[in-house]
């Protein structure tokens, strides 16, 4: 028991770190920019395929600092030649330009690297038993994980609320006319902001790579989750979105530990359910089966009861 | 001016009358999206014996032309697109991802069948192994070219019963139609043939939606298991692969599709004598690679098109025998001769069960290894035989009853 709780815990630590570093760049471009980037996950994808090739060229170590490096020029590119032309036409028109990058990124990846995965394994400098537990062993490739995950919310959480360019960037939000006036470059400092998101999508891609499947079905696979962190945690909130992800990852991780369903409990309780009955269908599934849709469920009462999220400051 | 325009036009028509196809086969799998892969590369490989086929001067001095179609592994979406194949005049439907779309065509080609009597067609399925098709939900127009998830089953589980290491076996599985046949065929066959065996657990997850298996891949290594078994495909069977090294679980893996296209290299190294496949062949299963398969591999190069589909050889030959047979290229002649007919293959004598229309084939369980004769997508691994089994040894009973036309 304590060992299955032990490893279930570690185990959702990890994945909660590795659904923030998926959704913190996305979190930070809404909160910055108001723009609900669609082409974020596509932009995971591109970290992980970059990553993969360039580190058959030039090893894993400078990958992990080029990939990204790639990616935010791509984001930087993205926002300077479409996004700031779209941005005019409204919110609508934004979230359909994103979303019509995410087929573009998609056919691009495809034509390059094919339809299959690639052969994206752990790199043999990082693939290497961190320690053990119970018996377990706890790969060096997740604590990589789990550090840089932390880093990027201590570093962005920083930077936003204690650096000079920090204020800049949060008033440009929402006074772009008075930081204008004050001298600032307004524009620039929307570039930065979407390739900042647009690296930290890519640095994901490039851990998440090899720790999930590079193929061409990655950015859809991890797509709809990440906008569940997002939503779950307050549209914009970077503390909230990393509640969020820890949340859904402890409890989902558990949840797939349960092997008993709400019946159960309930006939513990001396309470039965007709058989045959529409909600006994429903009280008999067990916690364990439906423990991936856990998320999406937090997200539909979430929306209902506290539309702004965790920590969002809108609704 | 007008007059030339016209006269070549009607040249044309000609020409292209006279090299017209008069056999059309409709290809109707995914050909866009993610089960795409998969369906290109069976639609080239179609393609590539169809080719052979007319070289040879096709069937009854007929050409077989292929029209395809994307279904986008939709049950919906492939009626319309069976509605457009028939109304192009093809008569023969070719199908094989997903048994929902099968069981959709598999009606739909009933329904056509009795209203259109002159206007039959048949549905040769490739790929989609829900045992109903040929057992519950059986009808005359169906023919089945892969072996189902029981007779798989029953390949799997001769292997598990024979190693006597293996004590208690752990199910995971996708949790809808097919993952749960899986799961139903072990727990029967395992049950018959090692009642000493403890099945530790029997999991049901949803369909592609899991990113991080470690909490399941926790449960198994909880549970104690020596072995797992899992119809998992695609993503669902690499993460829970890639989990299980990650925790250094060391289990025996029985998948039915670490074989297909891109698995070997996303699962790696890490797989070499632990994860094993069931299936109708693997490269090394004949002594030579077959010339077929070095022809394919020389017309379509590279990892994206290794050969996967060895049932659509047997197919492709077996319809041309048929139609040999029946001195007729109409659907309803083609049916009656496929009935009960025998064929002699690279790999042994295949069948086609006259009581429910399923192929009776040479089963292979095999080992992924890096010790084997032919590698798989230029990874360094490959399959190595664990058990064969004889076409007559792979069949199962059936509940099927089937009318057949008067």
């Amino acid at each position: 028991m304590l060992e299955l709780v032990t490893v279930s815990l570690l185990n959702g630590l990890v994945y909660g770190l590795l659904l923030f570093m998926l959704s913190s760049g996305l979190t930070l471009i809404f909160s910055m920019m108001g723009v609900l980037n669609f082409a974020h996950a596509s932009l995971f994808m591109l970290g992980a395929y970059f990553s993969y090739q360039l580190g058959r060229f030039i090893g894993f170590c400078p990958a992990l600092v080029v990939a990204p490096l790639l990616c935010a020029g791509i984001g930087a590119a993205v926002e300077r030649y479409g996004l700031r032309h779209v941005h005019r036409h409204g919110a609508v028109a934004e979230l359909l330009f994103t979303f019509g990058l995410v087929y573009l990124f998609e056919e691009l990846v495809i034509m390059l690297w094919g339809r299959n995965a690639v052969a994206y394994g752990v790199p043999p400098s990082i693939d290497f038993p961190l320690f053990s537990v119970f018996g377990g062993s706890f790969p060096a490739y997740k604590g990589l994980m789990m550090a840089i995950s932390v880093t990027m919310f201590v570093s962005l959480w920083l930077a936003l609320k204690r650096t000079r360019i920090g204020l800049v960037v949060q008033a440009a939000l929402t006074h772009p006319q008075a930081v204008r006036a004050l001298g600032h470059d307004v524009s620039a400092v929307f570039v930065l902001i979407f390739a900042l998101g647009s690296g930290m999508a890519g640095l994901a891609g490039v851990i998440g790579g090899f720790a999930l499947l590079t193929a061409p079905t990655m950015a859809d696979a991890v797509g709809p989750i990440v906008f569940v962190v997002v939503v779950v945690g307050g549209l914009g909130s970077l503390g909230g979105a990393f509640m969020a992800s820890m949340l859904i990852g402890v409890v989902q991780t558990f949840a797939v530990a349960i092997d008993a369903s709400p019946l159960d409990m309930m006939s513990r309780l001396h309470l039965t359910v007709a058989r045959g009955s529409l909600l006994y269908d429903f009280l008999a599934v067990k916690i364990a089966q439906a423990a991936p849709t856990l998320p999406y469920v937090l997200l539909v009462l979430m929306l209902i009861v506290r539309p702004r999220g965790f920590l969002g400051t809108r609704d | 001016m007008r007059a030339d325009a016209r006269a070549v036009a009607a040249v044309v028509a000609l020409w292209a009358g006279g090299a017209a196809a008069q056999v059309k086969w409709a290809f109707i799998d995914p050909l866009s999206g993610g089960g795409a892969s998969t369906g290109i590369l069976a639609q080239k490989t179609i393609q590539f014996f169809l080719d052979e086929t007319n070289a040879a001067g096709g069937v009854n001095g007929e050409k077989i032309e292929l029209l395809s179609y994307d279904n986008k592994v939709n049950p919906q979406e492939s009626l319309i697109q069976l509605k457009k194949a028939l109304d192009e005049g093809a008569r023969f439907i070719l199908q094989g991802n997903g048994s929902s779309v099968a069981h959709a065509i598999t009606d739909a080609v009933l329904k056509n069948n009795e209203r259109n009597p002159g206007h039959e067609v048949l549905f040769l399925n490739y790929a989609a192994i829900d045992p109903a098709l040929t057992n519950e939900k059986c009808n005359y127009w169906h023919f089945r070219f892969d072996a189902d998830v029981d007779m798989k089953m029953g390949a799997t589980s001769e292997v598990i019963a024979r190693d006597k290491k293996i004590k208690r076996v752990y199910l995971i599985n996708q949790d809808y139609s097919f993952g749960k046949a899986v799961a139903a065929a072990a727990e029967k066959m395992l049950k018959a043939k090692r009642p000493d065996i403890e099945i530790v657990g029997n999991e049901f997850h949803p369909l592609q939606k899991v990113q991080d298996f470690s909490p399941y891949v926790a449960k198994i290594k909880a549970s104690g298991a020596d072995a797992v078994v899992t119809g998992n495909w695609s993503n669902d069977m690499v993460l829970l692969i890639k989990a299980g090294k990650d925790a250094s679980l060391r289990v025996q893996w029985f998948t039915y599709y670490a074989g297909a296209p891109g698995v070997v290299s996303a699962i790696g190294k890490d797989g070499v004598g632990l994860v094993k496949q069931t299936s109708e062949w693997h490269k090394d299963a004949t002594p030579q690679l077959d010339a077929d398969i070095v022809a394919f591999q020389k017309r379509f190069p590279g990892k994206e098109n290794e050969y996967a589909y060895w049932r659509l050889k047997n197919l492709v030959e077996m319809f041309a025998l048929a139609a040999k047979k029946a001195g007729s290229n109409d659907p309803v002649k083609i049916a009656a001769s496929l009935e009960g007919l025998k064929m002699k293959s690279v790999l042994g004598e295949i069948e086609m069960r006259g009581d429910n229309h399923q192929l009776l084939q040479p089963l292979f369980v095999s080992t992924l290894s890096d010790k084997a004769k032919n590698e798989v997508e230029g990874s360094g691994l490959g399959w190595v035989t664990d058990l064969r089994l004889d076409a007559k040894d792979t069949a199962m009973p059936t509940t099927c009853k089937m009318e057949r036309p008067r």
